[in-house]
């Protein structure tokens, strides 16, 4: 058993709603249940808490951390470094023809 | 056989002492009686390997082997590897037969290494018990009613119960070290950017780093030297010279300056683990070492930190799993949007969904700048709590994890538990620094308890160096659990 308090829960402690996770699970594409959506919501509402300790904390005139290691990208000359390999890649495919990846209609 | 170090097995594949068909089959043997209960592999592929094996004794007799040829490794099942079914434990690749070798299994195929089988893991290595597998969970080999830690669970279960001569793992946020720990092995988390990430299936890019598992650090040292290097097809693969690892592994510990964070041994830590990691610390002073009482102030946000930027980053690499060029598709949809949303949602597991569910919210519009962007400025001072530190000590040492391995089934229901038992190893990750776990003693019910050493960065030799030199003196990490 672990033990711990995060001190400032009762202050920012957030409740999500069904709207919220709805919404979420829109943007996330991913189908839920009625009852999925409520299992959820009360998860999230928990691991919201744990976050919510991040909020107390003063960050002014500190530079967010993007990466590990403060680099500038390498960049690479624009020419072509890959072989065509299409038949491979669309040999592990759910569904093709004709060298095209079938997807249900887009436009009508 | 199966306790031979790297090196041996290597000098007796050269000496011909054995062959590497023979080896890799002795292995094969080992597994087909022991992991059904473990269930530490998903994916074996006999003839694979031992097509490997010949193709290696052909080398060896050549004389042109290097250290590892022959030797039969594990792969964890989130590094591709061509004609090799690549799960990372989902069932949204379970028909994935990679087309493509990740850059750290090419190393491992260029040294003539066999690829023996690709262990079992957490769902897109998103746990840390490896519970959320879909190919069901590992059992500690310690104890089968225990978790082997997560999540590269499945290596950890089967580097112990010697079903491999050492294996690779991944480490986001403590992945590598906490199943190390978990499992009585020695695992290293190299500094971020030292081995490409390219082929091994993201999770949160910033903070994914492969490195290796086994039995000893003097292991490690060789697993080292052939995993890392420059890759160009990882845009934040670091541009080095080439390293021997194992070049400090015979120095002395006089002078070296241990840093104790007081963070880290502080309420939430089990006294089983704290006595083992004290005792430890003790063998270190008798080896010559000086111990410096330093703190992290900001270690306990390390947990909110990263449980904002993981999910995030998940959400964002997780959105390339739409059921169209590869992976499951749901049998039955309407338009191409009802397609995506159940391809996803019968293909994703329980972990995953949540974490995707976070990462999108912190994300949305309203809330990147409280979330996302505060997250990211805590973790710069999270890194400069590391930075600071350093001015006073080589290394930093504690517990890997704040106890044993618990029993399968209790933390499921629970995910911020679970996500607390991660507390000593996600500063590291956020940082980018090294870091490692080495069995140092055993805890309650007799289940081993790990030491962690976070190095600078690009420190690797030295922590292999001080982990080696703990190893030379006692004699935890070749206890063995029955078989």
């Amino acid at each position: 058993m672990i033990l711990y308090k995060p001190y400032f829960n009762k202050v920012f402690a957030m409740s999500l709603s069904t709207q919220d996770v709805e919404k979420v699970a829109r943007l996330a594409r991913l189908a839920m249940t009625d009852a999925e959506i409520e299992t959820t919501r009360a998860q999230l509402s928990g691991i919201f808490d744990l976050i919510a300790e991040m909020q107390a904390v003063d960050t002014t005139g500190i530079e967010p951390m993007s990466h590990a290691q403060d680099l500038s990208q390498r960049l690479r000359e624009d020419v072509v470094s890959e072989t065509n390999q299409r038949e491979a890649f669309q040999a592990i495919a759910p569904q093709v023809e004709a060298g095209l990846y079938l997807v249900p209609k887009v436009i009508e | 056989m199966f306790e031979s170090s790297l090196k041996q097995l290597g000098d007796a594949l050269r000496a011909k002492k054995i062959s590497s068909v023979e080896l890799t089959q002795l292995y094969l043997d080992r597994i087909a009686k022991l992991n059904p209960e473990l269930n530490a592999y998903i994916t074996l592929n006999p003839e694979a390997s031992l097509v490997q094996a010949r193709a290696a004794d052909v080398r060896l007799a050549a004389g042109s082997a290097e250290a590892l040829t022959g030797i039969p490794i594990a792969q964890k099942d989130i590094f591709c590897a061509k004609g090799w079914l690549t799960t990372c434990g989902s069932k949204m690749l379970h028909n994935f037969v990679s087309p493509y070798d990740a850059h750290v299994i090419q190393q491992f195929n260029n040294a003539g290494a066999i690829n023996l089988g690709k262990t079992n893991m957490d769902e897109f290595a998103m746990g840390s018990s490896n519970e959320t597998s879909h190919y069901g969970a590992v059992k500690n080999p310690w104890d089968k009613a225990r978790v082997p830690g997560g999540s590269s669970g499945g290596t950890a279960a089967a580097v112990a119960a010697r079903l491999c001569a050492a294996a690779t793992g991944t480490d986001t946020g403590g992945s590598i070290r906490q199943p190390a720990a978990l499992c009585g092995i020695s695992g290293l988390k190299p500094t971020y950017g030292v081995c490409s990430r390219y082929g091994m299936i993201a999770f949160a890019s910033s903070l994914d780093q492969a490195g290796p598992m086994g039995r000893s650090a003097e292991d490690l040292a060789l697993m080292m030297n052939t995993m890392a290097g420059f890759d160009e097809r990882d845009s934040t693969s670091l541009q080095r010279d080439k390293e021997d690892y194992a070049r400090d592994l015979d120095k002395p510990l006089t002078g070296l300056r241990i840093g104790l964070p007081k963070e880290f041994f502080a309420e939430g830590l089990g006294s089983d683990v704290a006595q083992a990691v004290e005792a430890a610390i003790a063998e270190y002073k008798k080896l010559g070492a000086t111990v410096v009482d330093i703190s992290l102030p900001n270690t306990r946000l390390s947990i909110p930190v990263y449980y904002v930027l993981a999910p995030a980053e998940a959400s964002s690499n997780l959105s390339r799993f739409d059921g169209v060029r590869y992976g499951y598709r749901a049998p039955d949809y309407g338009d191409i949007a009802d397609m995506y949303e159940k391809s996803r949602a019968q293909g994703f597991g329980a972990e995953v969904k949540r974490r995707i569910m976070i990462g999108t919210y912190v994300l949305s519009h309203g809330y990147y700048d409280a979330y996302y962007i505060q997250a990211q400025k805590i973790r710069r001072l999270i890194a400069q709590d590391f930075t600071e530190a350093y001015k006073h000590c080589d290394v930093i040492m504690g517990p890997t994890a704040p106890s044993t391995a618990f029993k399968l089934g209790e933390k499921g229901d629970d995910p911020v538990q679970m996500y607390l038992s991660d507390i000593y190893t996600i500063a590291v990750n956020l940082a980018g620094l090294p870091g490692m776990s080495i069995p140092c003693g055993f805890g309650d019910n007799n289940m081993p308890v790990g030491l962690q050493i976070i190095g600078n960065y690009f420190d690797e030799a030295r922590m292999l160096n001080v982990a080696h030199q703990y190893q030379l003196a006692t004699d935890w990490h070749s206890r063995a659990p029955q078989a």
